[in-house]
């Protein structure tokens, strides 16, 4: 697919000043500025260099487990078959496997790697449901990092398990009382913490948004989710997948699945987002679907906000998609039509971490059972035979309590 | 005339109370401004913009005494107090700071008094019709200091004409480095607003040299590596930055974050700085302060003991 005006591919973005098309950019205070450039000089230096992709490469096989499986998921395809017997297949590329149970280990590997290169000994993050902390307390374990995760104070209670494995992984996880004590305030924190630091420290940032560099450096990351997904399709069933399906919040995982295809016009790409109590309601962090441009940490992109430019908190039953941003590229590929965002209530999620568990014997985190709901619309609308691909981006164990907490009451 | 008459304060807090009432957009707190007549009365010099302050200043060999404080903390009507209180009591600028939800480089007292501003129900438009009504009344410019988001939910255009119709002279928007400031820089000569630029420690020279080519008002030398916030000591650092900036410009440089005490903005004019920001501590004593009255009252005694550790 091409871009109009340009000609050159979708996927051959951001240009140089970090755009896709008028999202991104760096809206960062002037003392990051250095860092983001010498990240971006370091990161594309690195691109290149045979003994950093060899050592990524043989991190991702031995450590995290790589490549994960594409799974044929068998009675979630019956489950979805109609009367006539026909209905779509549904596969699901099991990101849930990998050492710490999400994908978000993918980008925390790389980018620990890419600390090391840049000779800084301290490593930050923020998280959200956690995965990504506990990824990035991993790495600088394996790496030997100095560790600090700064964390929503609600987060920290909502998600109390992760929190254990941060600590014991030798990770020190500071709590975010400011605001609303969720995810926006955690990347505040961070980012006001890699301020003051910055010689010493780099950011492992854990989604596809910020400012340029990292939605391009945390999509090269990820974008091997992708890679293998068109590798195993190919040897599963002789061709393409026809739907690709991921949830999205800051929008890494389905970034990391999409951006192998977004030049493949054949395939559909579906982003499902967090409704929460609905979007009537204004309880839901469905950025695309209800969110106007605006700038948030960093970059140009749709964002929750009031009518005075204030950002609203977010509301989703998924810690991880509880976010008032989302990742300029996924606003670049709403607006230019190549891919499509729904949104799913907390209800609906719920409704799906249930039937996976029962069907597949497989839990899947709660930010999944998002992507996992859409299909009870989509697949009724879907030809007889249609490969559907559902990135599993992490497993639900860390969900449990929430569930358990949701149904009791 | 204003400049001799700013060497004495007037803290009498009574005088007729003007209600904003008419304003506020619905059902927020009834915003009352007290106003002090004296001043008001006396304001008989056009307020000149920052630029115009520095040169001014330079021949009377005096450095800028600029305060920041946030808009509606406590409350608007104590802003609009605090504005006259600075200004009687001889600021040159006053920043003002337009309280936000995710203030990126803000530490943390000045993240807290927008918390509570916000809390409070504070929003652009109470600001806006606050500075129509105080600005006639002040000697020295204003310059806003505001998130990027906010200008974007308005529009730029629409934002600047906003401002400059309220009397602002100056803007700062901390999270817009020079690469994305085109739009601004447009929109604020279109409207007569300096849009002043911020170089920090970190900064390469090259770079810097290109920020301060394309400030206006005054170049904003950020003194630490870090966010907002009240500091023990002021880096020597600063001294060299002073003069790295010197040789490639002769625009006037403020210095700001992390200056609180008289020492510090006395070792800062030392080493040639043309004016002084202090943020973080004005704001600490109107936020914490048993009551309003209280806090304009701390106000005035540091803005006194800072001012009067410059030349």
């Amino acid at each position: 697919m091409e871009n109009q005006k340009t000609g050159s591919p979708l996927s051959q973005r951001p240009d140089s000043f970090g755009r896709f098309g008028r999202f991104g950019g760096k809206y960062v205070p002037e003392t990051l500025m250095f860092a983001l450039t010498e990240l971006e000089a370091a990161f594309h230096s690195l691109a290149s260099d045979e003994d950093f992709q060899r050592e990524l490469s043989g991190i991702l096989r031995d450590y995290v487990g790589r490549e994960s499986p594409l799974y044929f998921a068998e009675r979630l395809t019956e489950h979805y078959r109609r009367g006539t017997g026909e209905g779509p297949q549904v596969y699901l590329k099991r990101e849930d496997l990998n050492h710490t149970g999400a994908h978000k280990i993918n980008n925390a590997v790389g980018q620990a790697l890419l600390a090391k290169r840049l000779g800084k000994k301290r490593v930050i993050a923020e998280t959200g449901a956690g995965q990504h902390g506990v990824a990035t307390a991993t790495v600088c374990a394996r790496f030997g990092l100095e560790c600090v995760v700064y964390m929503g104070a609600q987060d920290m209670e909502r998600q109390a398990l992760n929190v254990f494995r941060m600590r014991l992984l030798g990770a020190e996880v500071r709590a975010v009382h400011s605001g609303t004590a969720t995810l926006k305030d955690a990347t505040s924190e961070a980012i006001r913490d890699w301020v003051t630091n910055v010689e010493t420290t780099h950011y492992i940032l854990g989604s596809v948004a910020g400012p340029h560099p990292y939605p391009m450096m945390v999509r090269e990351f990820h974008a091997v989710i992708g890679k293998e997904t068109r590798k195993q399709a190919l040897e599963k069933w002789g061709g393409k997948p026809d739907v690709l399906v991921a949830c999205v919040g800051g929008g890494s995982n389905a970034m990391g699945l999409f951006h192998e295809f977004v030049d493949d016009d054949d395939v559909r790409l579906i982003g499902v987002e967090a409704a929460g109590l609905g979007l009537e309601t204004g309880k839901h962090a469905a950025t695309l679907t209800k969110g106007e441009v605006g700038v948030l940490h960093g970059a140009m992109s749709y964002l929750l906000q009031d009518d005075d430019g204030q950002i609203i908190e977010p509301h989703s039953i998924s810690a991880g998609l509880d976010y008032p941003g989302v990742g300029p590229e996924h606003s670049f590929l709403k607006d230019v039509g190549r891919a499509e965002y729904y949104s799913v209530t907390d209800e609906d999620a719920l409704e799906a971490f249930k039937r996976l568990s029962r069907l597949e014997g497989i839990i899947p985190a709660l930010e999944t059972s998002h992507a996992l709901a859409y299909l009870e619309k989509l697949c009724p609308t879907l030809p007889n035979g249609t490969k559907v691909v559902v990135n599993c981006s992490g497993r639900g164990d860390k969900d449990v309590q929430t569930v358990l907490k949701y149904l009791k009451d | 005339m204003a400049i001799a008459l700013k060497s004495a304060c007037f803290l009498q807090l009574k005088k007729p109370e003007v209600n904003f009432q008419g304003f506020l957009p619905s059902k927020r707190a009834i915003v009352s401004v007290k106003r002090y007549t004296p001043v008001a009365a006396i304001k008989t010099m056009e307020t000149v913009g920052l630029s115009e302050t520095f040169t001014r200043l330079k021949k009377q060999g005096k450095v800028a005494f600029i305060p920041y404080i946030t808009a509606g903390d406590p409350d608007l009507s104590t802003t609009a107090e605090a504005l006259k209180v600075l200004d009687s009591c001889g600021s040159d600028i006053i920043e003002l700071g337009v309280p936000y939800s995710d203030p990126l480089a803000d530490g943390p007292v000045i993240q807290a008094a927008a918390t509570r501003s916000l809390a409070k129900g504070t929003n652009f438009d109470a600001i806006i019709s606050m500075l129509k009504e105080v600005v006639p009344q002040l000697s020295c410019p204003i310059a806003l200091f505001t998130y990027y988001n906010p200008i974007l939910k308005r529009g730029t255009e629409r934002f600047m004409s906003t401002i400059r119709d309220c009397g602002v002279h100056g803007l700062v928007v901390p999270d817009v480095p020079l690469e994305e400031t085109k739009t601004l820089r447009m929109e604020a000569k279109n409207n007569g607003i300096e849009l002043v630029l911020l170089t920090t420690p970190t900064t390469p020279t090259n770079r810097m040299k290109a920020i301060v080519d394309a400030s206006e008002g005054f170049v904003y030398l950020v003194s630490s590596v870090g966010v907002t916030g009240a500091r023990a000591s002021v880096s020597d650092k600063v001294q060299t930055l002073l003069q790295e900036i010197k040789e490639a410009t002769t625009k006037p440089v403020a210095v700001g974050f992390g200056i609180s005490k008289p020492e510090h903005v006395k070792q800062v004019a030392g080493w040639g700085a043309d004016g002084v920001i202090v943020g973080s501590a004005m704001v600490k004593l109107l936020g914490e302060a048993n009551s309003p009255q209280e806090g304009l009252k701390e106000l005035e005694n540091l803005t006194n003991s800072l001012k009067s550790a410059l030349p």
